[in-house]
């Protein structure tokens, strides 16, 4: 399904005040991969996640969904295709009910009513929330917040589902939970995150990106063993595959 | 810091509240504002001399709260906090009017009879106003507003308020505890970190309403809010408001204490 | 300074409420021109800020207590006048409904004393004029200072016409004026000194966000025009009927409907009042408790004062008295009634 892929070519981005955040950034994702997106803080992963979901616009270069470049034009069409699950569920989470808030896609792209009910059902059956439909997002718990925020996105029925760091400040309860759910998803996958061990569970391939700039692209268990070119990044090894810190024999 | 809980407290509570099932909570949200909103004026409309009349008023509230089956305490607690403002401006009353009248055989000046009047009034009025909220929530009212053709960019503006109240309230109460716990014995903010305490939220706020709107526009919004559908008023809830708006405009129009008063001494006087 | 309920009547509610209307509307429409959808989610975030840094203790120096921000004037400096506006209204909304601070009748009232004068009045011809010529921080300082003030002044003192007009105190108005305007002078100096601080960081920190406002939102003359010219009329038609509705009745501006119903009370259709007037006629020693009664020793005083005396005249008090502690109890009862009625029927479900 050649439709389904998202290219990035020659991306440039810089911010107004000459900060160079993206440079030169190319890849290939095709439909049903998982990529994690690494980097250490200010790499450059939210700027071009923004430029990927079309609320940037690349100085050179350009994003394609399928077939289709992200303009202002084609906006609403990529907008339908590209999911995008925030860092902080309360900014994702902005209506006073749960239902509204997963119901506040499809809504815009006016479907009718009956279609909207059951997108939104759908979708809370997915995340296993339908029991929180009625609730106010500010009485969720924080494992409960990410749920209703990943399923915002999915009843807009997206073909690949973007995360910015989807298991930050969640117990490890919860976090073990949202990875499962991750896992379930057959979405083409794009995940940033500082947190390793879940990028490496979930993902199998890895974008390494530094200053800007790709500096590794490969195979998940490549690149997260690769404890040199992790700590030229400012990152390590994810913690379940380093030594053991009580015995210190080797895990692998 | 206990002012800052409290109001978040309360919000919690409420919306908690609104989330029962009973029969008043299932009316239609349309309904319950407009019975309110009469309930208010009938109230409202009675002169500064008038208590006795004001006293059918109060099945109104009791039996909200019995059916809804709503705490007492928290309910009246609300009310208290807020007489205080009322009586600070009624019990000036009886400084400017000391002509008395004889109730009961006591004499008492006209100034009390104003100040009571206002007190219960007051206590009447705050009273539905939280029943209305405890009974139907933000989000359907919300709706009801948008029935009443309000429009949509306002309704969604006080409905994204409305949710990012309790972000913005933790915000600031994380804030303040990290400042006194670094300045301790101070009563409130130094005036020369006045401007960057706010300030410093503002920016982040304005950060904050940068994602909101992207997160929105991520999901098609182009400026205009689409509600899903509303429910019809039924039979059942047009019964309700006819029937309370009876009992107010009557209440209104007879003195209905009076009546029960003279029946009973009447009766006793044979 | 939230106006209650209690302190209001009916025509003053309904009619700032209908002023209170026009000008969202307006604002609304003005907002919509602008076609800048990235400000409905500011307004409401705003909103919530707002609602937020009402609850920070700002201790104020040299008095020992702390002061508060209002923000409206915040608010129509970040947001403009018109955005700024109809964010103080969501918040007054919610305030009112969740709170009690502010009654729903009186809800016109409230965002008309805190909302337009700063947004309409204070922000574009004192803030505006003090930063014509450009911002710098002493021009924010005094913007910020004086029309900080002058917004809390016209505010206190729309509360205090609308308390008068409304007649359900005895406050003299001259008592009244000399309360509130003091009161609302310390209160405005506060609001000015919070609202510069943060202005004049705001603008340090992002000066695009207070100068983007300043000029995108300029207010037209023609329009502004048209809008104080409008309010004009409507104060001159309010105020004539105003007056008019208060000296003929001093009481509260009682709606004419009720008082014609009140004055053929018991020649009423029915039977239980036929049977009450007849009680009532037998046992003469209770008087009339209509509107017509005319006992009060201060006969100086203008009849049509006198005649909403109805419930504490001091024959009908008897009456009166028992009725109403017999109207409360009867209201509790029911209230026991219902309570005990569904207890049992929640236990007999389970």
């Amino acid at each position: 399904m050649s439709h389904h892929k998202l290219e990035v070519r020659n991306l440039h981005f810089s911010y107004p005040d000459g900060h160079e955040a993206v440079k030169n950034i190319s890849f290939l994702i095709h439909h049903g991969e998982s990529v994690g997106i690494i980097g250490a803080n200010g790499a450059g992963k939210s700027t071009l996640l923004m430029l990927l979901m079309g609320v940037l616009f690349p100085d050179a270069g350009e994003v394609l969904v399928g077939d289709v470049h992200v303009t202002k034009k084609t906006l609403p069409m990529i907008r339908q295709r590209l999911g995008m699950v925030f860092q902080d569920p309360d900014d994702q989470l902005f209506m006073t009910s749960v239902y509204d808030d997963v119901a506040f896609g499809p809504r815009n792209y006016k479907l009718d009513e009956a279609e909207v009910e059951d997108r939104v059902m759908k979708a809370l059956e997915l995340v296993g929330i339908t029991h929180l439909k009625d609730r106010a997002p500010f009485k969720l718990s924080g494992g409960e917040k990410r749920a209703a925020a990943i399923a915002t996105v999915l009843s807009m029925q997206p073909d690949v589902l973007i995360m910015d760091e989807p298991t930050s400040a969640l117990d490890p309860k919860s976090r073990r939970r949202v990875m499962n759910l991750l896992k379930s998803f057959e979405h083409t996958k794009i995940i940033t995150s500082h947190d390793l061990d879940m990028v490496f569970e979930t993902c199998n391939r890895i974008i390494v990106i530094n200053k800007g700039e790709i500096v590794a692209d490969g195979i998940t268990e490549e690149i997260l063993t690769n404890a040199e070119l992790l700590d030229n990044c400012g990152l390590e090894m994810p913690l379940s595959i380093q030594n053991c810190p009580v015995c210190g024999c080797s895990k692998r | 810091m206990t002012k800052i809980t409290n109001s978040l407290n309360n919000i919690w509570l409420l919306d908690d509240l609104a989330k029962k099932g009973t029969s008043i909570h299932k009316m239609h949200p349309l309904v319950k504002l407009v019975t309110t909103l009469v309930y208010l004026a009938a109230v409202i409309s009675f002169g500064r001399y008038d208590i006795g009349r004001l006293l059918p008023y109060v099945f109104y509230p009791v039996v909200i709260i019995a059916l809804a089956e709503l705490p007492v305490v928290p309910v009246l607690k609300r009310v208290l906090l807020v007489e205080p403002f009322i009586i600070g401006i009624g019990i000036l009353n009886p400084l400017f009017d000391n002509h008395t009248v004889m109730l009961g055989g006591v004499a008492i000046s006209h100034g009390w009879v104003t100040f009571l009047s206002i007190f219960i009034k007051c206590g009447l009025t705050v009273v539905v106003s939280i029943l209305l909220v405890a009974t139907t929530g933000m989000d359907k009212l919300a709706a009801a507003l948008r029935m009443l053709k309000l429009p949509k960019l306002f309704v969604l503006q006080l409905l994204l308020t409305y949710r990012y109240i309790s972000v913005l309230i933790e915000e600031v109460f994380r804030m303040q505890r990290a400042y006194s716990l670094r300045a301790p014995g101070q009563k409130g903010i130094h005036i020369s970190i006045w401007g960057s305490f706010a300030g410093q939220l503002i920016l982040r706020t304005y950060e904050r309403a940068q994602r909101v709107y992207q997160s929105m526009s991520l999901r098609g919004f182009t400026g205009e809010y689409n509600t899903g559908k509303i429910a019809r008023i039924g039979l059942k809830d047009f019964a309700y408001i006819a029937g309370w708006s009876l009992f107010f405009i009557t209440a209104r129009i007879y003195d209905v204490p009076m009546l029960i008063g003279i029946l009973f001494t009447g009766v006793i006087n044979k | 300074m939230h106006m209650a309920d209690a302190l209001i009547s009916p025509a003053v509610g309904g009619i700032m409420l209908a002023a209170t209307a026009g000008a969202a509307a307006y604002s609304i429409k003005k907002i919509q021109n602008d076609l800048d959808e990235k400000k409905i989610p500011l307004m409401g975030v705003m909103g919530a800020f707002v609602f937020a840094a009402q609850m920070i203790n700002f201790s104020v120096p040299g008095t020992g207590s702390s002061g508060h921000l209002g923000g409206g004037m915040l608010l129509s400096v970040l947001l403009g006048p018109y955005a700024g506006f109809l964010t103080m209204a969501s918040i007054l909304l919610i305030q009112a409904l969740f709170f009690g601070d502010g009654g729903l009748l009186a809800y016109g009232c409230n965002v008309f004393n805190l909302g337009f004068f700063t947004c309409f009045i204070a922000y574009p011809y004192i803030f505006k004029w003090f930063t014509r010529k450009g911002v710098n921080s002493k021009r924010i300082f005094t913007a910020s200072m004086v029309s900080a003030v002058i917004g809390l002044q016209l505010g206190a003192f729309s509360v205090v016409i609308e308390t008068l007009l409304s007649g359900k105190t005895e406050l003299p108005f001259g008592t009244f004026l000399l309360l509130m305007q003091p009161i609302h002078l310390a209160i405005g100096i506060v609001e000015g000194l919070v609202t510069a601080a943060v202005v004049t960081f705001v603008w340090k920190a992002r000066p695009e966000i207070i100068e983007k406002t300043a000029v995108g939102e300029a207010i037209g003359n023609i329009s502004m025009k048209k809008v104080l010219a409008g309010l004009l009329i409507a104060v001159v038609v309010i105020g004539g009927g105003l007056s008019w509705f208060a000296s003929s009745s001093p009481d509260g501006l009682e709606w004419s409907m009720f008082k014609t119903a009140g004055k053929t009370e018991l020649e009423a259709q029915n039977r239980i009042n036929e049977a009450l007037s007849e009680i009532q006629s037998k046992t003469a020693f209770l008087p009339d408790y209509s509107f017509k009664a005319n006992q009060d020793e201060n006969s100086e005083k203008q009849a049509a004062q006198e005649s909403t005396w109805p419930s504490i005249n001091a024959g009908t008090s008897v009456s009166g008295i028992t009725g109403g502690i017999m109207t409360l109890v009867l209201a509790v009862l029911t209230g026991l009634i219902i309570s005990i009625f569904k207890r049992r029927k929640r236990k007999t479900a389970d």
